[in-house]
C-alpha cells in the first residue's frame, strides 16, 4: 500500500515535471491550510482561481476538485467503521447476558436489546466477535490519530478554541432552517466537534475497554475510573457516545449526496463547496 | 485546497484511489459464515496469547475490606447445571495425578493442614456482573508443593464431581492469590458454592474456579476439545483478569 507512485500522476508537458513532486500527496504542510495540493495544470494553477470552468472552446473543461482524504485516513475510516459496527452490535449482545450496571442479586435489568440489533447469537460468539475486531478497531483507531498528527492533517478537523463561536451558526442552520454560514476549509466547526468528539469516545472505549477486559493487570486503570464495577458503565456511555454519532454522520452523508460520500472512497471530491 | 482538471483526469484519479482502497475488503471474509467463526475463533487465541504474554505472576489484584465485602446472601450461586451434584463429603478425596512426584487421594484434612489464606477479592462472571466475596482456602502453589508437582509443566487440569472440567495455565495457578478454596465468609464452602474444595483465583474470570473438585492434573498438553466446559464451546480459554 504504497501511498502514492508517480504513475498516479495524468501524462503532463515536459515543463510541468518539476512540479511533480509538489502533486504528489501528502504535500508538506504549510501555514494553516493543511489541505493536500495536486496541481495538475501549471497553467491554470497560475490564474486567479476562477470558480466557473474556462471558458468554452479554449482547451479542455476543468472541473473544480480537491483532494480531501489521503489515502490512510480512507483505509483507517473503512475499516474503523466495519470494526465500530462489530464492537456495537457485539457489545450489545454480551450486554444482554447482564443488562444492568447494579448488583446481580437483586437484578435490575435496564433494557432489552433485541436480539436482531445484535451479532454473535450468544454470550460466547459475541465475545469471539468482539475480542477480535478490537483489534482492528484499535489499530485503525491508532493508525489514524498517528497519521493525522504526523501529516499535520489534523488541521483541517481537529475542534479548536476559535472553532467555538462557530458552533451556534452552523447548528441553527442544520436543526432550525437558519441561514447558512460561509463554508471555509473543508470542515464546518460543528463538524469539527462531531470528529474531534469520536477521538475522544475511541480513546474512553479503548481505556474502559482495557479495564474491563484486564482489571487485575490495570489495576491502576481501573482505579482511574472508580473501579471495575463503574468502567462497565463508562463503557456502555462511549457506545452510547458513538450511537449518537453515528446517525447524524450517515444523515449528513445521505443529505450531501454521492459526490460528497463518494470522496471518502476516492479522496477526490468534484465541486467542493468552499473555496480555497 | 481547490485545484482544477479536466473530467478525463478527475476521473482517472478517483479510479486509482478507489483501487487502493481494495485491500479494505480483505475484512469481508468476516461476512462469510462458514469462516468467520474460525477467524473469531483464531481472533479470541491471539488474544488469549497477548493476555498470556502480559500476565504478571506476582501483581496482585486488588483486595477490599471487609466492609466492602457483598452480603454472604448477595454472592450469587452459578453452576453449568446442577447447583448440588451431591457430593459424599465423608468419603471425598481430591485425586491427584499426573507429573508429580506423590500422586494419590488426598483429604481435605491434607489440604487445611496447609497455610491458610483469607481474602477478600472481586469475582468477576464473563457475563458483566461482579461481586466482591470472601475466601478462604490454602495456595494451589503450596498444594502443589506439598505433592512435589513439576510446576515448569504448562497446565494445570481439574475435574469436577459434576463433570464440570477446566484447565488453567501453571502461571496463574502459582499465583499467590489463586487459591485451593475451602472457605467462603468464613464457613465451610456450601454445597452449592462448590463444597468441599473449589478454585477461587481472582485472576480469571467465574468459569475458570470450577467447584466441587474431584481430580487434579499437572499436564503438559491438553486434548484440543477437551480445555474447559465453556471454552470448549467458545469462551476465551486464558479468562484472565
Amino acid at each position: 500500500m504504497a501511498n502514492e507512485d508517480p504513475n498516479d500522476e495524468p501524462n503532463n508537458e515536459a515543463q510541468n515535471e518539476d512540479k511533480k513532486d509538489a502533486a504528489q500527496e501528502p504535500a508538506p504542510v504549510a501555514e494553516s491550510c493543511a489541505m493536500e495540493v495536486t496541481e495538475i495544470k501549471a497553467e491554470t494553477a497560475a490564474e486567479p482561481a476562477p470558480v466557473e470552468p474556462a471558458a468554452k472552446g479554449e482547451g479542455p473543461e476543468l472541473v473544480r476538485a480537491a483532494y480531501e482524504h489521503p489515502l490512510a485516513i480512507r483505509i483507517t475510516h473503512w475499516v474503523n467503521a466495519i470494526s465500530l459496527f462489530v464492537m456495537v452490535t457485539s457489545g450489545l449482545r454480551i450486554f444482554r447476558a447482564f443488562p444492568s450496571f447494579g448488583p446481580k442479586i437483586p437484578q435490575q435489568d435496564l433494557l432489552d436489546v433485541p436480539k436482531a440489533l445484535t451479532l454473535g447469537g450468544w454470550l460466547g460468539g459475541a465475545l469471539q466477535w468482539h475480542f477480535t475486531f478490537m483489534w482492528f478497531f484499535v489499530a485503525s483507531g491508532l493508525v489514524y490519530v498517528a497519521y493525522q498528527v504526523v501529516s499535520g492533517h489534523y488541521r483541517t478537523m481537529l475542534f479548536m478554541p476559535r472553532d467555538i463561536r462557530g458552533v451556534w451558526p452552523m447548528a441553527r442552520h442544520y436543526f432550525l432552517f437558519g441561514p447558512r454560514p460561509p463554508a471555509s476549509g473543508q470542515y464546518n466547526p460543528l463538524q469539527k466537534l462531531a470528529y474531534t468528539s469520536t477521538i475522544g469516545l475511541g480513546a474512553l472505549s479503548l481505556l474502559t475497554g482495557i479495564v474491563l477486559y484486564k482489571p487485575a493487570q490495570f489495576s491502576w486503570l481501573a482505579f482511574l475510573f472508580g473501579g471495575f464495577h463503574l468502567t462497565r458503565g463508562w463503557h456502555f456511555f462511549a457506545m452510547c457516545g458513538f450511537l449518537a454519532f453515528i446517525p447524524g454522520h450517515l444523515i449528513m452523508v445521505l443529505l450531501h449526496g454521492w459526490s460528497n460520500f463518494f470522496s471518502m472512497l476516492s479522496g477526490w471530491k468534484r465541486e467542493p463547496e468552499y473555496q480555497e | 485546497m481547490i485545484t482544477r482538471l479536466d473530467d478525463k483526469d478527475l476521473k482517472r484519479q478517483s479510479r486509482r484511489q478507489l483501487l487502493k482502497l481494495a485491500p479494505v475488503a480483505v475484512l469481508g471474509v468476516f461476512a462469510v459464515p462458514k469462516v468467520s467463526g474460525r477467524l473469531v475463533a483464531a481472533g479470541v487465541r491471539f488474544s488469549d496469547w497477548t493476555s498470556d504474554a502480559l500476565f504478571r505472576s506476582q501483581h496482585l489484584a486488588q483486595t477490599f475490606s471487609n466492609s466492602e465485602v457483598a452480603p454472604f446472601e448477595k454472592f450469587p450461586y452459578n453452576g453449568y447445571d446442577v447447583l448440588d451434584p451431591e457430593v459424599d463429603l465423608e468419603k471425598w478425596t481430591l485425586t491427584v495425578e499426573g507429573d508429580v512426584r506423590h500422586p494419590g487421594e488426598y483429604t481435605l484434612a491434607q489440604v487445611q493442614a496447609l497455610p491458610k489464606i483469607s481474602q477478600n477479592t472481586r469475582h468477576i462472571c464473563v457475563e458483566g456482573w461482579d461481586v466482591i466475596g470472601s475466601f478462604g482456602g490454602t495456595r494451589i502453589s503450596d498444594f502443589l508443593r506439598l505433592v512435589e508437582a513439576n510446576t515448569g509443566a504448562n497446565f494445570l487440569e481439574v475435574e469436577c464431581a459434576d463433570d464440570y472440567y477446566e484447565s488453567i495455565d501453571m502461571a496463574s495457578a502459582l499465583h499467590p492469590q489463586s487459591l485451593l478454596c475451602y472457605e467462603m465468609y468464613g464457613q465451610p464452602l456450601d454445597r452449592k458454592h462448590g463444597a468441599p474444595l473449589r478454585l477461587q483465583m481472582p485472576t480469571k474470570l467465574g468459569y475458570k474456579q470450577a467447584k466441587y473438585l474431584d481430580t487434579i492434573r499437572v499436564t503438559n498438553v491438553l486434548k484440543p476439545d477437551k480445555t474447559g466446559y465453556w471454552e470448549d464451546q467458545g469462551y476465551s480459554w486464558f479468562g484472565g483478569l
